[in-house]
């Protein structure tokens, strides 16, 4: 998906202009993409160039211009709602990269490597359960989005561990010579970063509940 | 023998306490050399692979199992200076159970399951039913008061068992794989029960091999061979995480 879809599912239901289109964009989808306002522009501009969309009238006296869809923009979005997101296209995954190349790599202590990063990713799913605790029992629609993106990110990192279970599980099974040198304690490289990309946006913001 | 016990000593310590099955040849660790502490209002989950010596951990900190070396202390109280009735009367007075399997006694209803452990500490039958009545009402359970285990959901049996731990004036409450066969649903909601009791002011020990359960927990130990080999960090605040997002 890019920022394409998203501004064409939002203008579906009226026409409004970037600055709008933006918080609307950042606030129903629990904030887990931020967009700031010249992404915004620049997708409507190709938008308007693909037909997709086409401007509603001039600008107003702020100097603002709405979008509306064109009907090549309505057929568009009515298909993208009903086309299966694309799962051959496999997206690379900095701890799946470090753990393939740490049970291959002589002098890498895997399990402390397996047992470092769970410990982080389940510090992570301990946050993300704390936020979740605190959203309202009874969720207005926009409360439903950031539920359902946190819920998201809470089976990520659930299946996460389920992993790291399984390759320690697997490791334990296997005869060492198997493992080149994977026994020799040495080098134990960071976990991969929890609080970096759209997961630690989303957790930010635990501000709503 | 009675160690310093207040509002804020911990409820639960383990010293360096190891669990020895066997001798010699046969001598095998099924917790060795653990120390962990649990505070008030604090809920630790422990984790670890089958046979890693997580039920071990859990049974010696309820008194059901005695360490070989090392002390355990609930309450400031040594449990290893405890005969075995001084022992039975601190689990009833002191420390709830929650089990996979529930140890409903079919032929009593709700509010006498969850009575009985307070009748057996002497109580009238009218105070432990209203002590029950009330553990009920705090887990919005009331109206289950007079059905029996076999007239209950699986989930509802579930939620007696943990009104059941949390009657009377327990601070410590141990669950094992408390969330068992239940939906996940289900589950969450009685993790949610024991997340409330602990944030008002019980201490908990939690055994699972759910990481999304134990995300309930304050912190994670990590056993390994009966060993503990990692411990998350306490968490942050709530508070803390909100000045974060911000």
């Amino acid at each position: 998906m890019s920022v394409k879809q998203g501004l064409l599912a939002l203008l579906a239901e009226e026409p409004m202009y970037g600055a709008r289109l933006r918080s609307e964009f950042e606030a129903r989808t629990g904030g887990t993409w931020p967009l700031n306002v010249g992404q915004v522009y620049t997708t409507l501009a190709r938008l308007e160039r693909d037909g997709l969309v086409e401007p509603v009238g001039g600008s107003d006296e702020e100097g603002r211009i709405a979008y509306r869809l064109t009907e090549a923009g309505r057929s568009e979005i009515e298909s993208w709602w009903l086309t299966p997101v694309d799962r051959d296209s496999t997206p690379r995954d900095e701890l799946v990269i470090k753990l393939a190349l740490a049970v291959t790599s002589p002098g890498v202590d895997v399990q402390r490597v397996v047992q470092t990063q769970r410990t982080a990713t389940l510090k992570h799913l301990r946050d993300l359960t704390r936020l979740k605790s605190r959203a309202s029992d009874e969720p207005d629609a926009h409360d439903l989005a950031w539920l359902l993106v946190l819920e998201n990110l809470l089976f990520a990192a659930e299946a996460e561990v389920r992993w790291l279970d399984h390759v320690e599980s697997t490791l334990g099974r296997m005869p060492s010579a198997t493992l080149r040198g994977a026994r020799a304690a040495a080098a134990v490289a960071e976990p991969v970063d929890q609080d970096d990309g759209p997961r630690a946006t989303a957790a930010s913001k635990g501000g709503r509940s | 023998m009675s160690t310093s016990s207040g509002p804020d000593s911990p409820v639960l310590v383990l010293e360096d306490v190891s669990r020895v099955h066997g001798e010699g040849e046969t001598e095998v660790f099924a917790l060795s050399h653990a120390s962990l502490t649990v505070a008030r209002g604090e809920l630790v989950a422990v984790m670890g692979p089958s046979g890693s010596g997580k039920s071990s951990l859990l049974n010696l900190a309820g008194g059901l199992d005695r360490a070989t070396t090392g002390r355990v202390v609930v309450e400031g109280v040594d449990v290893s200076s405890l005969d075995a009735k001084g022992l039975a009367a601190l689990r009833r007075r002191s420390i709830g159970f929650v089990f996979q399997d529930l140890n409903l006694i079919p032929s009593l209803t709700a509010a006498e399951n969850i009575g009985l452990p307070l009748e057996l500490d002497g109580w009238s039958v009218r105070r432990a039913r209203s002590q029950a009545l009330d553990a009920l009402d705090r887990l919005k359970l009331r109206e289950l008061a007079d059905r029996y285990p076999d007239q209950m959901s699986g989930g509802q049996q579930q939620r007696v068992a943990i009104a059941r731990a949390l009657v009377g004036e327990r601070t410590l409450v141990l669950a094992d794989e408390p969330t068992g066969a239940l939906d996940s649903h289900t589950g969450e909601g009685v993790l949610k029960i024991l997340r409330q009791r602990c944030d008002a002011g019980a201490a908990g020990l939690l055994v699972t091999h759910e990481a999304r359960h134990a995300a309930w927990a304050d912190r994670v130990v990590f056993l390994r061979d009966g060993v503990i080999v990692d411990e998350t960090g306490a968490a942050p605040t709530a508070d803390s995480l909100l000045a974060e997002a911000r």
